[in-house]
């Protein structure tokens, strides 16, 4: 059937036409295999030196290594708890913020200006003034993580809210809400899951923050992991590190997805 | 008892340059208790401003609207609206949709959902009550915006072109169903439109606008017989009322077109 056959393989190459959930799977999977196949001909077939670059096979190793006689495991709870510390404090104080701001337009007035002048201060370069004001400890871990969150969390929370459609506010208030009837009943519940989408985002980002804050004056943690893998020329450690980071990441980020679209289904239907 | 009562209602428009654009000359007008009137016109001639108005969501540039004497500032769940849009909140069921004004209003949780119930059925929604809006039809979606404005027992309800984005024969039951509910309820009613058919089918009294600036042009009181089948649109009195509007209508057309 070669007409079939070609007609089939056109249609997959017209856009925007979908592709199925066992071909997509299969596609995504492909470029993981084929990444390590590139990785593993460079380094085991000599290509590249491995001083700088080990090979999928001593990565193992070192990985192996990193949990039976380093006790890596308490380096990646540090991590994730100060992640989740940090993001979560944000949260906090953000969406509240955000909401006011995207609810009532002389408050952000007010925050706005402030917020978006902040929301370009490198995290990073906090660092050592934060260390000057927390010290070494987790406060200042969980600081970082905090001011590289809370301004981005705000500005987005402001603009969904603030985007919120008219004539639902309007129809509300024909039937008798009161000013924070609306917010409370129309603008927050029909926010929510974009407000929910911005916060797995910004999780995301976070995970970049807390490697930059362990990298500096720290004892434990997958980032200081690598720094000391650094100081001693592993590589396979610190390739090792970096895709323990991915892994978690994209099983974090896998689970916030699952827990959205169950709390709001009636926005994906 | 109520009686709505626009005296001297404008509006006129300001653009972010200065230039005023006046959409709605000064208009007086009276519906009186139980009544059903119409207000028919071309698009964009200021009915759906002047109704806006009588629902507080937009503030007239002069004049005032009254109802049972007392001014109107702002919206409340004294004047509900059916809107032309889809506004159900699409993260509410049916069912809590129509309970929404109640809720605010502080009911019990057993007079709320004893009432929506009552409501659900009178649309014709028996079985739809745990669905969102957007598992539902146009027809589906509006039958629920209607049922969700009675249920709040408004003193006057506003429609505003509420079955304009529905197909015809969707839009022929919608009236029907409509009208049923009114010829039982008796509830005092203002309709926005510009399909004619619609404006005779439904109404005690049609009210023409003229093209943008928009003023009420004639009065006209429909006195078909109550309760109404869609027969009746073939009926000689009906034909009649039809053909005077369609010549008042087309002269504002052709006006609002030359502009």
């Amino acid at each position: 059937m070669p007409e079939v056959r070609s007609t089939s393989a056109r249609r997959g190459l017209r856009p925007l036409e979908p592709v199925g959930a066992a071909t997509r799977w299969l596609l995504g999977a492909a470029f993981f295999v084929l990444f390590f196949a590139v990785w593993a001909v460079a380094t085991l077939g000599g290509f590249v030196s491995p001083t700088f670059l080990a090979s999928p096979v001593t990565m193992v190793q070192e990985g192996w290594l990193l949990f039976t006689q380093f006790n890596f495991l308490h380096d990646i709870g540090m991590t994730v708890w100060r992640v989740l510390g940090g993001f979560i404090l944000a949260a906090i104080v953000a969406v509240p913020l955000g909401i006011g701001m995207g609810a009532h337009k002389g408050f952000e007035a007010f925050l706005e200006p402030f917020v978006s002048f902040c929301r370009y201060l490198p995290a990073s370069a906090f660092i050592p003034l934060l260390i000057l004001w927390a010290g070494l400890g987790e406060l200042q871990k969980l600081l970082v993580i905090f001011i590289g969150s809370v301004f981005q969390i705000i500005l987005m929370v402001a603009v969904i809210v603030g985007s919120a459609r008219r004539n639902l506010v309007e129809a509300a208030y024909t039937l008798g809400a009161t000013p924070t009837g609306i917010v409370r009943r129309v603008l927050i519940p029909g926010a929510a899951p974009d407000i929910a989408e911005t916060l797995r985002l910004v999780l995301g980002w976070a995970w970049t923050y807390v490697i930059v804050a362990e990298l500096i004056g720290s004892s434990s943690g997958i980032g200081h992991m690598i720094t000391d893998s650094q100081a001693l020329l592993n590589t396979g450690q610190i390739i090792f590190g970096i895709i323990v980071i991915g892994v978690i990441g994209l099983v974090s980020d896998s689970l916030f997805k699952a827990l959205n679209r169950r709390l709001f289904a009636w926005s994906t239907i | 008892m109520s009686e709505l009562s626009i005296q001297g209602v404008s509006r006129t428009f300001t653009s972010a340059k200065g230039q005023a654009t006046q959409a709605l000359l000064p208009v007086d007008f009276h519906v009186a208790d139980n009544d059903f009137v119409t207000i028919l016109g071309p698009s964009g001639c200021g009915k759906s401003t002047m109704l806006r108005i009588v629902a507080g969501l937009d503030h007239p540039t002069s004049g005032q609207v009254l109802l049972d004497g007392r001014p109107v500032d702002g919206p409340g769940a004294d004047r509900g609206m059916v809107f032309q849009s889809y506004t159900l909140f699409p993260w509410l069921t049916i069912e809590q949709n129509i309970r929404f004004g109640l809720r605010e209003r502080g009911m019990a949780e057993g007079a709320q959902k004893e009432r929506a119930a009552y409501f659900i059925s009178k649309v014709g929604l028996r079985g739809f009550e745990q669905h969102y809006p957007k598992q539902l039809s146009g027809g589906m979606q509006q039958r629920t915006a209607i049922a969700r404005a009675l249920a709040n027992d408004p003193k006057i309800l506003l429609m505003d072109e509420p079955f304009g984005a529905l197909d015809n024969q969707t839009r022929v039951l919608m009236q029907e169903l409509l009208l049923g509910i009114w010829e039982a309820e008796r509830k005092t009613v203002m309709f926005v439109t510009h399909d004619i058919d619609e404006a005779i089918f439904m109404a005690n009294r049609v009210a023409v606008f003229s093209a943008r600036p928009g003023r009420i042009k004639t009065e006209l009181a429909v006195n078909l017989p109550h309760p109404r089948h869609y027969t009746i649109k073939t009926s000689p009195e009906f034909m009649q009322l039809k053909a005077r509007l369609t010549e008042e209508i087309r002269a504002e057309s052709m006006a609002a077109d030359a502009h």
